[in-house]
């Protein structure tokens, strides 16, 4: 595998940066980078400016982009300010710049015909579902989704994201919108009253993990993003590892960054984070 | 200040290790180049001095499980664990793409044991292309730290003897030290006795993160290397203190080098090429940009050909 023919890197202007409830919903001037974003792609971005102690780029999964406008191409990100780099960026005014390199990693497969679709996001997961969404729509397939947090405040949800889909199912898991509970306890409903096809997901390894388990049970195919902490995201650094089974049956330690992060849930190894699976390429022989 | 055309060609920037001798002196590190494709991206291969290939072992590794990073102050911790496809793979497939990218090539191998070092130079002896072979006995990021063969005198010592006696003359061998030992030089002196042309100073610290929130160390690994500009005074003091003691034998410098200003400090010490790891996780371009800053540097200083900066730090004040 290669890194993302597409990817560049280049200094692109902040042209929005709105708060919308727990995140903050950013657009950048990136130029033709924006017609190479696929839904899926992520990007990295540099973070405290120069002499930074932070020395390790931040990944970002893509929003939705726009090929031309006010500014030009533009590439939008939802950003949760939780540690120092994201809090650093979140913070930062209008037309302040940043080091960008992108657009990065695997995208979605978008099906050929018109499929019924279930996309399923946790927390700032939701991102790149939206892209996502109008694309399937456009290949006249059915999108439902289902997003899943913590509590209100921590669902993605922008209106017109709202309207580009069929319908739209919420939980928190402390009942504060929509169904109490987590986002696996509703699929299972979902997928039969709307003879899913196709399960598209983001969000946190636990939650892809459980969504593989009902796909795996319902015989669904299953694409996931998955997260894994990157220090680089161009496929160098080899920290962003998961355990994936390869077309020849052999599981591999595969960069999320090149590999993924769009991976097919049934090939990854779930629930092995701080372990080597058995039989993975080059396991060490107990 | 901005360099005429004149000034710049002018300059040779040129060095050498024994008889490899490379355009510049800017590397990448071992391990933080991928195979080379992934950098080939953002920019041909052949612009920098060479490529340091991550440690190729005999057979293929998974390396350690995840997580196996943390970023720390100016800084970062790694237990990759020398992930990696074995040797019989990386000849049929990464090497191909570097002689093909025309890259200058510094094959970097790490081994169990002794025996692994010598099987790894059998195999590498004959391969066309190849500008020098760096002996990695300093990852700490294997299960027993007794792999560590840069802590032990006598060990580091066999590898390189091995590693000589197949190679020949054939290929310069630059041994990789730990700087994780109480005297740097004294591990200098047993390579160099047993063959060594060059030695690559420093690999990554040991190091440890804790978390707090789930009270337990934060890599699966446990232990990582610690790299990036927080290392960098270790990698300087290193490189003098070698360089004092052994003046005639090249040193590969690294640990930390993220600007020409960096690098000219390891050069200042005593390293006759720098290469840049940490730093390209950063910026792909890392490599580059330190090259350029490095040559505007050393012209502004007067400097007219890149060999004259190696150890100026050494001189005394009046020369």
């Amino acid at each position: 595998m290669k890194i993302n023919r597409r990817a560049q890197q280049r200094t692109v202007e902040i042209v929005s940066n709105k708060r919308v409830g727990a995140y903050h919903h950013m657009i950048f001037a990136v130029g033709d980078m924006a017609l190479h974003a696929l839904p899926g792609n992520f990007v990295a971005i540099s973070v405290g400016g120069p002499g930074s102690a932070m020395v390790l780029r931040r990944a970002f999964a893509i929003y939705r982009t726009h090929d031309r406008g006010n500014y030009g191409g533009t590439l939008e990100l939802v950003v949760a300010p939780h540690g120092q780099g994201s809090k650093w960026l979140t913070a930062l005014p209008m037309h302040a710049t940043v080091d960008m390199v992108g657009p990065l990693g695997t995208s979605f497969g978008i099906p050929t015909e018109p499929v019924n679709a279930l996309l399923v996001g946790g927390g700032y997961g939701s991102a790149p579902l939206f892209g996502l969404a109008e694309l399937l729509k456009d290949g006249g397939s059915r999108v439902d989704m289902v997003l899943g947090a913590s509590s209100a405040g921590k669902i993605y949800a922008p209106l017109e994201g709202k309207r580009a889909v069929n319908s739209m199912t919420i939980t928190t898991d402390d009942g504060s919108a929509g169904t109490k509970g987590q986002v696996v306890s509703v699929l299972a409903g979902l997928i039969e009253r709307y003879d899913v096809d196709i399960i598209y997901s983001c969000g946190p390894m636990a939650m892809l993990a459980a969504i593989q388990d009902i796909a795996t049970q319902t015989g669904i195919m299953h694409q996931c993003a998955v997260e894994e902490a990157m220090a680089c995201g161009i496929g160098v650094c080899m920290t962003c590892v998961v355990p994936l089974r390869d077309e020849t049956g052999l599981v591999k330690m595969s960069r999320s960054c090149i590999d993924g992060p769009v991976m097919d849930g049934a090939s990854v190894l779930w629930n092995s984070s701080g372990k080597i699976p058995d039989g993975t390429f080059g396991a060490p022989n107990v | 200040m901005e360099l005429s055309v004149r000034q710049m060609s002018n300059f040779n920037y040129s060095t050498s290790f024994q008889n490899a001798v490379f355009p510049n002196p800017i590397f990448t590190a071992s391990g933080c180049a991928g195979s080379g494709k992934e950098l080939a991206q953002f920019f041909p291969l052949t612009e920098i001095g060479a490529v340091v290939t991550k440690s190729i072992m005999v057979k293929a590794r998974s390396g350690r499980p995840t997580p196996r990073m943390a970023e720390t102050p100016s800084g970062m911790l790694n237990s990759i664990g020398l992930q990696g496809p074995g040797i019989d793979q990386f000849l049929a497939e990464d090497i191909p793409f570097l002689q093909k990218a025309g890259a200058r090539i510094i094959v970097s191998i790490a081994g169990e044991s002794v025996d692994d070092y010598g099987s790894l130079a059998r195999r590498l002896r004959g391969v066309p292309g190849l500008s020098a072979l760096e002996v990695n006995i300093s990852c700490p990021n294997v299960e027993n730290r007794g792999q560590v063969f840069a802590c032990d005198p006598i060990a580091s010592r066999s590898v390189v003897e091995v590693v000589r006696r197949v190679l020949g003359g054939e290929l310069p061998i630059i041994v990789k030290l730990s700087p994780d030992v109480t005297d740097i030089v004294s591990i200098a002196n047993e390579v160099i006795a047993a063959g060594a042309d060059g030695l690559a100073l420093i690999n990554t610290l040991l190091g440890m993160v804790i978390d707090i929130d789930t009270m337990r160390p934060k890599l699966g690994g446990k232990t990582g290397g610690l790299s990036g500009p927080a290392i960098r005074p270790v990698a300087v003091r290193a490189i003098y203190q070698v360089h004092q003691a052994f003046p005639k034998i090249p040193i590969l410098g690294m640990g930390g080098i993220a600007s020409g200003r960096d690098a000219l400090e390891l050069v200042f010490a005593g390293a006759s090429g720098v290469s840049v790891g940490t730093a390209t996780f950063g910026n792909p371009n890392a490599v580059l940009k330190v090259k350029d800053e490095l040559a505007n540097l050393l012209i502004e200083r007067g400097f007219t050909n890149f060999k004259e900066a190696v150890g100026f730090a050494h001189r005394s004040a009046d020369v």
